[in-house]
């Protein structure tokens, strides 16, 4: 589903990802994890093409994603993507946050969108909050409802960047559960998380990153049990124990 | 001080309905003004927000220039050389036929003056707080045009609702550098009636009055239509 070979990006003279490759492959759960600073976002954002990269290439669903003759919207479409900080559109309703590229993208009418963002948001477990700004909603909220407008799309594969960092202990389980819930229903999954307990319960390969290199990519239960890598046990360690 | 306050010449004909006139002609000017500016001011700073193109490099330009330049320059530019620099025709309509022509040269100089700065607001608030949803916006299949209509711009304009309030004030404000033209407004009249009463002070103390007033509803309406619009919290959130 999502192809990635020999991956590099510099941000001027500074490398940030060196040569990364891997893949995810239909309805597969990929945890990506790694110290802050590894190029975890970075390669996440190539994916669905909101970073450039120089070299290496990635496809999604057959499709390249550097080619300049690719229609990178289109893509983008039917790639959904969730971010650390929500990324709400903070003038609009829970609902018209969900609606807006069904209208503009898929071009279905305001009616029909918003009936499906209902669906949606009453799934997530908002159904009572389609009026509520961003603002008059807690974080777990808000990041159940960026899914929401992820999942509006039909995505044939999610991303997810660190979903549950800028989030109170207490709301990073009702997003957690979500995600959980979208993995069982056979969802393609990329997701950049430290909550290794979703990986133990979802994951099917771990990737683990240092300095720009994917380090490892191995099977869940490898992972947790016998790391290839002295840096991936040391990480391991710091975020097991916390 | 020897002056001697006489507050009844305010009362008297015809000095009641010159202050009256000259008030009217104030807000006139502001309001127009301040809709040539806003137009104006909108559309130069959503163009000068886009990635790229020559019409994001002639904003740019426009802005420069005219937020340079001392008003009053432009005001004298526009009222006393242009019709002099433009093909003989024109400049002839401009002197001859151009209906108050006075009041239209203030409002087009003063509108484009604080247009400039309206633009440079527009850019600024679009940068500070539309930006950077422009990735989300992109992540869900939106072009970037569309994402840049729909997200990035009505959120930058929401944001600056607040810091217009003080562009809106200075419109306001410059309204009377049009007396230096002709246009009796309610500094120029207030002068007149000195010149004729030498009663100055009393026809001042109506003008400060008069300009405070619409100094207080421009902050109140301005205020009503950034808590309608939630600017101030789209303020906090983008700093
Ligand atoms: N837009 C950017 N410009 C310059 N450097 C950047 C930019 N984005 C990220 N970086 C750098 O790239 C490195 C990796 O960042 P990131 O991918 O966000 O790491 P992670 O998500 O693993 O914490 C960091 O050193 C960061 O400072
Ligand atoms: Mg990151």
């Amino acid at each position: 589903m999502i192809v990635l070979e020999d991956v590099h990006k510099s941000y001027g003279k500074l490398k940030i990802l060196r040569g990364c490759s891997a893949s995810v492959k239909l309805g597969e759960v990929v945890v990506v994890c790694g110290p802050s600073g590894s190029g975890k976002s970075t390669l996440i954002k190539c994916v669905n093409g909101l970073v450039p990269f120089e070299q290496g290439s990635i496809t999604v669903d057959g499709v390249s994603v550097s080619d300049k003759k690719t229609d990178l919207p289109m893509l983008r479409a039917r790639i959904g993507m969730v971010f650390q900080n929500f990324e709400l559109y903070p003038h609009m309703t829970a609902l018209e946050n969900v609606s807006l590229a069904q209208i503009h993208v898929l071009k279905r009418s305001r009616a029909e969108a918003d009936a499906g963002s209902e669906k949606l948001l009453a799934r997530v477990g908002l159904g009572g909050k389609l009026a509520s700004r961003p603002s008059q909603l807690s974080g777990g909220q808000q990041q159940r409802v960026s899914i929401a407008r992820a999942l509006a799309m039909d995505p044939k594969a999610m991303l997810f960047d660190e979903p549950t960092s800028a989030l109170d202990p207490e709301m990073i389980n009702e997003v957690l559960e979500v995600m959980q819930a979208l993995a069982l229903e056979g969802m393609t999954m990329m997701v950049v998380t430290h909550e290794m307990g979703f990986a133990q319960r979802v994951a099917d390969r771990v990737l683990f990153m240092d300095g720009g290199e994917i380090l490892e990519d191995t099977p869940k239960a490898q992972f947790f049990t016998d790391p290839a890598t002295e840096r991936a046990k040391q990480f391991l360690t710091k975020v097991l124990t916390h | 001080m020897n002056y001697r306050w006489n507050w009844s010449i305010l009362l008297q004909e015809p000095y009641t309905e010159w202050l009256w006139s000259g008030l009217q002609w104030t807000v006139a000017i502001s309001l127009v003004s301040w809709a040539i500016a806003l137009s104006v001011g909108l559309v130069v700073g959503v163009v000068r927000s886009l990635p790229s193109g020559i019409l994001r490099v002639i904003a740019g330009v426009y802005i420069d220039v005219f937020r340079n330049i001392p008003p009053l320059v432009q005001l004298f530019l526009w009222y006393f050389v242009l019709p002099e620099i433009v093909p003989e025709t024109i400049g002839l309509w401009i002197k001859r036929d151009l209906p108050y022509p006075e009041f239209v040269t203030a409002v087009v100089a003063i509108g484009l003056f604080a247009g400039s700065r309206v633009a440079e607001q527009v850019r600024a608030g679009i940068e500070a707080v539309g930006n950077h949803l422009m990735p989300a916006a992109l992540a869900t299949g939106l072009r970037p045009l569309q994402a840049f209509r729909l997200v990035v711009v009505p959120l930058g304009l929401r944001a600056i609702v607040g810091p217009l309030t003080s562009e809106f004030l200075v419109t306001v404000k410059l309204s009377s550098l049009s007396l230096t033209i002709g246009v009796l407004e309610l500094t120029a009249q207030s002068r007149h009636i000195e010149n004729y009463t030498f009663q100055g002070l009393e026809a001042f103390t109506v003008a400060t009055i008069g300009y405070l007033v619409i100094g207080l509803c421009v902050t109140g309406l301005m205020r009503l239509i950034d808590d309608r619009v939630g600017g101030a919290a789209l303020r906090r959130a983008g700093s």
